[in-house]
C-alpha cells in the first residue's frame, strides 16, 4: 500500500468536468490535446490498416479504386493536419514551455484554450466529412480535379481544415510572445533549452505559414461552390498557382511536424548520455536555418508540373541546402554521444530511432531534390516511404520519445520500462519492414495512389504489410502499459532521469502555478552529469 | 505605480509592464498572420494581372473610382477617430474615449454601407462571379477572375471591418464601465492595432483594384 | 506603462496628409506614365501605409519586437511572391513546352 498523494499538484487541484473544459492551466490544455490526437491518430490508423490490407494483394480484393481514393486521402488528412502537426507543439509545447523558461503560464492562457476549442471545431467538420463517405482527392487537393470533377466532401474537409488552421496559428503565436516576453530572470536566449529553440522556430511557420493555407483553401471553397475560375484552366486560372500557394504552408509543415521531435532529441540524448550537447549554438541555430529555408523549397513538389524549370533549378539547388542545418543536427547529437556515459532507457531508444530514420529519410529527401532522379521516382512509392520516414521515422518517433521522457512529469507515475523497450525496439523493426520496401517498390517504378499492382510487386507489399503489422502492435502496447501506469505505476519522484532542465526541479506533476518560487537560472543549460543532490 | 491599482494584472505576468508589452507584441504578430493570409490573395492578383493585363483594365472600369476614393476617405477618418479614441484612453478621458470610438463604429459602418450599395449594383450588373456572371468582350473568363480577386480581396476585408465594429463596440461597453485608466488601456491600444491594420490593406486594394488603366 | 502620448496636432495634420495622398494617387491614376503607373500608384500607397504604421499605429513608440514582426510579415509575404513570380515570369521562355 503506497500513502494517499496529499500534495497539491495540477491534477488534483480542482474535480469535475468542467474543471478541465473550461481550463486555462497549460498544462490541462496539454492533456486535452493528449487525447484528442490520440484519438485522430487511432483514427489515421484506421485508414492505414484497411491501406496495407487491400495492398496484400495485387487484384482490387478488398476494396475498389473509389473507396481506395477515400482511404489514403482520409490517411493524409487526419494524420497530418489533426496528428503531426499538433502533436509535440500541443501536447508537449503546451505542457514544457512555462516551466522550461521558468514561467507559470504561457501569455494568453485563454487564447489557448481557445484553440483546443477551434481544434476539436475543425476536427468535428472532418469527421462528418469522413462519416458522409470521405474525401478522395489526395491531401493535397489539387485543382481542377478537387474543384470541378470530384464527387466526395471536399467542402466539408476545406472547412474543417481551414478551421484547424486557426488553433495552429494561435498555438503559433502564444509560444511565439510567450518565449519573448515570459522569461525567468537569467533565462537567457542562449540558456533556452533546445526545446524551446525547436519550437520557436515550428512556431514561426505555423504563424507565417498557415494563413497562406487557409485563404488557399478558401479560394478552394469558394471556387467549388460558386464555380468561380481561380485555379480553373478552362477560365483561364492556373492550377500550378494553386500548387504554389499550397506548397508555400505544406512544404514547411514539414518542418512544423520534425522540428519539434528534433528538440526531443535534444533534450533526450543529453539525459541519457548525461553530457552537454555538442556546439550548443549550432544546434539552437540549425532550428531557425530549417524554418527558414524550410520557406524557400516548396517547388521541388512540382518539378513534374508546368512550372518553369528555371525556377526549378533554384528550388533543387535551395533543397539541398536545407541538408545543412539538419546534418549539423545529427553530426552534434552524435558528437553528443560520443564518450557519454551512455544508457539506452526506453526515450533513449525512440531517439536513437530517430536519428537513424531521420537521416535516410533526409538523405532520400535529396534524390528527390535532383531535377532529374525526381522525373524518374515522382509519384512513385519512392516518395511516399521517404516522406513516412520523415513523418512516422523522424516525427512520430520523436512524439513517442516525448510521451516516455515526460510521462512521469505529466503525471507523475513511471510506466514499465521493459515494455516500454520492447514497444521502442518493435516500431523500429515495424518501421523499417513497412516503409524500406516501399523504397524499393518506389524505384522499381510502382506508382502511389493506386489500389492494384503488377504482380510482381508482391512480395515487397506483403513485406510492407507484414511490417505494419508489427508497428500497429508497437502502437498498441504503450497505450496498454501507458494506461496501466496511470493508476498503477510506481510514483516517480521530480527528477526520475536525474535530467537537467528548469521542468525537472519542479514536483512531478506540477503544481498549477508549476513552481512554488519563481526559479532563476545561473547555468547553461544541460550541465550534465548533475549531482545527486538536484536529482531527487 | 505603487498606488495605482493591480487588479488588471493577471496572475502569470510580473508586472503590468510585460502585460502590457506581451499584448501589442502579440497583437503583432498576428498582424503577421494577417499579412500572409491576405498575401495569398495578393499573390493570385499579381499573377493573374500579369497574365491578363487588358482584361484586368477593362474590367476595373467596371468600378466606381469615385465611391472607391469616398471610402478610402471614410476610411482614413475613421483610423484618425482610433487614433485619438487611443490617446483620450492614455489621457484618462472616458467621455472622449466612448464618443470616439461610437465614431469609428460609425465611420466603419458608413464604409459598410457603400460597400454593400456597390455589391448590389454589381450584382444588377451581372458582374458578380459564377453562374449570373455577365461580361461582353474577348476577355469574359478573364474579367470574372478579376471579379473573383475583387469579391474575395474585399469580402475578406470587408469581414474584417464587421469583426472590427463588434471588437469597437465591445471597447465602448468596457469604457463606459470603466474598465480603462492611464495605467491600463491595453484593450484599446491594440484593438485600435487591428482596426488600423484593416485600414492599411484598403490602402493598398483601392488603387489595385478601382485604379486600373484610367489612362488613355 | 507608455507615457508617449501623440499631440491632436500631429493625428490631425497625418489624416490630412493621408487624405491629400489619396487625391494624389486618383490624379495620378488618369496621367500616363507608361509602365510606371502602377509603381507610382505602389509607392504612394506604400508611403501612406508607412504614416499609417508610425503616427497611428504608434509604432515610433513600438518596441523593436513589434518592428521585426511587421518587417518579418512583409518578407515572407515578398517572398511567397517572389518565388511564385519567379516560376510565372520564365515559363516557356524556349518556346519549347516545359521550358
Amino acid at each position: 500500500m503506497e500513502a494517499a498523494d496529499t500534495r497539491e499538484h495540477y491534477l488534483n487541484a480542482d474535480y469535475g468536468v468542467k474543471s478541465w473544459l473550461l481550463t486555462t492551466d497549460h498544462k490541462r490544455i496539454g492533456l486535452l490535446y493528449l487525447i484528442s490526437i490520440t484519438l485522430m491518430f487511432l483514427l489515421g490508423s484506421m485508414f492505414a490498416v484497411l491501406i496495407r490490407l487491400e495492398l496484400l494483394t495485387p487484384g482490387g480484393d478488398l476494396v475498389q479504386a473509389d473507396t481506395y481514393n477515400r482511404l489514403f486521402t482520409m490517411h493524409g488528412i487526419v494524420m497530418i493536419f489533426f496528428f503531426l502537426v499538433p502533436s509535440i507543439p500541443a501536447v508537449f509545447g503546451n505542457f514544457l514551455v512555462p516551466i522550461m523558461i521558468g514561467a507559470r503560464d504561457l501569455a494568453f492562457p485563454r487564447l489557448n484554450l481557445l484553440s483546443w476549442y477551434v481544434f476539436m471545431v475543425g476536427a468535428a467538420f472532418t469527421l462528418w466529412a469522413v462519416i458522409t463517405g470521405g474525401v478522395d482527392t489526395g491531401w493535397t487537393f489539387y485543382t481542377p480535379y478537387s474543384t470541378t470533377a470530384s464527387h466526395s466532401q471536399v467542402l466539408w474537409t476545406a472547412i474543417g481544415i481551414f478551421i484547424t488552421g486557426f488553433s495552429s496559428i494561435l498555438t503559433g503565436l502564444n509560444f511565439i510572445v510567450t518565449i519573448h516576453r515570459m522569461r525567468a530572470p537569467g533565462m537567457t536566449w542562449m540558456r533556452l533549452p533546445l526545446f524551446i529553440w525547436a519550437q520557436y522556430a515550428t512556431s514561426l511557420i505555423m504563424v507565417l505559414g498557415t494563413p497562406v493555407l487557409a485563404i488557399t483553401v478558401f479560394m478552394l471553397f469558394l471556387e467549388r461552390v460558386l464555380g468561380l475560375g481561380i485555379f480553373d484552366p478552362a477560365l483561364g486560372g492556373d492550377p500550378i498557382l494553386f500548387q504554389h500557394l499550397f506548397w508555400f504552408y505544406s512544404h514547411p509543415a514539414v518542418y512544423i511536424m520534425v522540428l519539434p521531435s528534433m528538440g526531443v532529441v535534444s533534450e533526450v540524448i543529453t539525459c541519457f548520455a548525461r553530457k552537454q550537447i555538442y556546439g550548443y549554438k549550432f544546434v539552437a541555430i540549425s532550428s531557425l536555418a530549417i524554418a527558414l529555408l524550410g520557406f524557400l523549397v516548396w517547388g521541388h513538389h512540382m518539378f513534374t508540373s508546368t512550372q518553369s524549370v528555371y525556377t526549378a533549378l533554384v528550388f533543387s539547388v535551395l533543397s539541398f541546402a536545407v541538408a545543412i542545418p539538419s546534418a549539423v543536427k545529427v553530426f552534434n547529437w552524435t558528437a553528443t554521444l560520443y564518450k557519454g556515459a551512455v544508457t539506452f532507457e526506453a526515450p533513449m531508444l525512440f531517439a536513437m530511432g530517430f536519428i537513424g530514420l531521420f537521416t535516410i529519410g533526409g538523405l532520400t529527401g535529396l534524390f528527390l531534390a535532383s531535377l532529374g532522379l525526381d522525373v524518374h521516382v515522382h509519384d512513385t512509392y519512392f516518395v511516399v516511404a521517404h516522406f513516412h520516414y520523415i513523418m512516422v521515422g523522424g516525427a512520430l518517433m520523436g512524439y513517442l520519445g516525448a510521451v516516455h521522457f515526460w510521462w512521469p512529469k505529466l503525471f507523475g507515475r513511471m510506466y514499465s520500462e521493459w515494455a516500454a523497450r520492447v514497444a521502442a525496439v518493435l516500431v523500429f523493426l515495424g518501421f523499417n519492414l513497412t516503409f524500406f520496401p516501399q523504397f524499393v517498390l518506389g524505384y522499381l517504378g510502382m506508382p502511389r495512389r493506386y489500389h492494384v499492382y503488377p504482380e510482381e510487386f508482391q512480395v515487397l507489399n506483403v513485406m510492407s504489410t507484414l511490417g505494419a503489422s508489427i508497428l500497429g502492435l508497437g502502437y498498441m502496447i504503450p497505450l496498454v502499459y501507458l494506461t496501466w501506469s496511470l493508476s498503477r505505476g510506481p510514483r516517480a519522484g521530480a527528477n526520475p532521469w536525474h535530467a537537467a532542465g528548469l521542468e525537472w526541479t519542479t514536483p512531478s506533476p506540477p503544481p498549477t502555478e508549476n513552481f512554488e518560487t519563481v526559479p532563476v537560472v545561473t547555468e547553461e543549460p544541460y550541465s550534465y552529469p548533475i549531482s545527486e543532490a538536484e536529482a531527487v | 505605480m505603487t498606488t495605482e491599482s493591480t487588479a488588471h494584472v493577471a496572475h502569470h505576468f510580473d508586472t503590468a509592464e510585460q502585460q502590457q508589452k506581451a499584448a501589442t507584441f502579440g497583437m503583432w504578430v498576428f498582424l503577421i498572420t494577417e499579412i500572409m493570409m491576405f498575401g495569398g490573395l495578393f499573390t493570385a492578383y499579381i499573377v493573374y494581372r500579369w497574365m491578363y493585363p487588358d482584361a484586368f483594365a477593362e474590367a476595373s472600369h467596371h468600378l466606381d473610382t469615385q465611391l472607391g476614393a469616398l471610402n478610402t476617405a471614410v476610411l482614413l477618418a475613421s483610423s484618425l477617430t482610433m487614433a485619438l479614441a487611443v490617446r483620450a484612453s492614455q489621457l484618462g478621458e472616458k467621455k472622449q474615449l466612448i464618443r470616439r470610438l461610437l465614431l469609428t463604429i460609425a465611420l466603419g459602418s458608413v464604409f459598410l454601407g457603400v460597400k454593400a450599395y456597390e455589391y448590389a449594383h454589381k450584382f444588377e450588373e451581372g458582374l458578380v462571379p459564377g453562374a449570373f456572371f455577365r461580361f461582353d468582350g474577348p476577355h469574359a473568363h478573364h474579367a470574372e477572375l478579376f471579379f473573383s480577386l475583387y469579391f474575395g480581396m474585399t469580402g475578406l476585408h470587408a469581414v474584417h471591418m464587421i469583426i472590427g465594429v463588434g471588437i469597437l463596440g465591445t471597447l465602448t461597453w468596457m469604457a463606459a464601465r470603466n474598465r480603462f485608466s492611464p495605467a491600463y488601456y491595453t484593450p484599446v491600444e491594440i484593438g485600435g492595432l487591428y482596426w488600423h491594420f484593416v485600414d492599411l490593406v484598403w490602402i493598398y486594394l483601392f488603387p489595385l483594384l478601382y485604379l486600373l488603366g484610367r489612362h488613355g | 506603462m507608455s507615457d508617449h502620448v501623440s499631440s491632436k496636432g500631429l493625428l490631425y495634420s497625418i489624416f490630412l496628409a493621408l487624405i491629400a495622398l489619396t487625391a494624389l494617387t486618383v490624379w495620378a491614376a488618369y496621367q500616363d506614365f507608361g509602365a510606371f503607373n502602377t509603381v507610382v500608384a505602389m509607392a504612394i500607397a506604400t508611403f501612406k501605409a508607412v504614416l499609417v504604421v508610425v503616427f497611428f499605429m504608434e509604432m515610433r513608440f513600438g518596441q523593436p519586437l513589434s518592428w521585426a514582426a511587421a518587417i518579418t510579415g512583409i518578407l515572407f509575404f515578398a517572398l511567397l511572391v517572389g518565388l511564385t513570380m519567379s516560376d510565372i515570369l520564365t515559363r516557356n521562355l524556349l518556346g519549347i513546352p516545359g521550358s
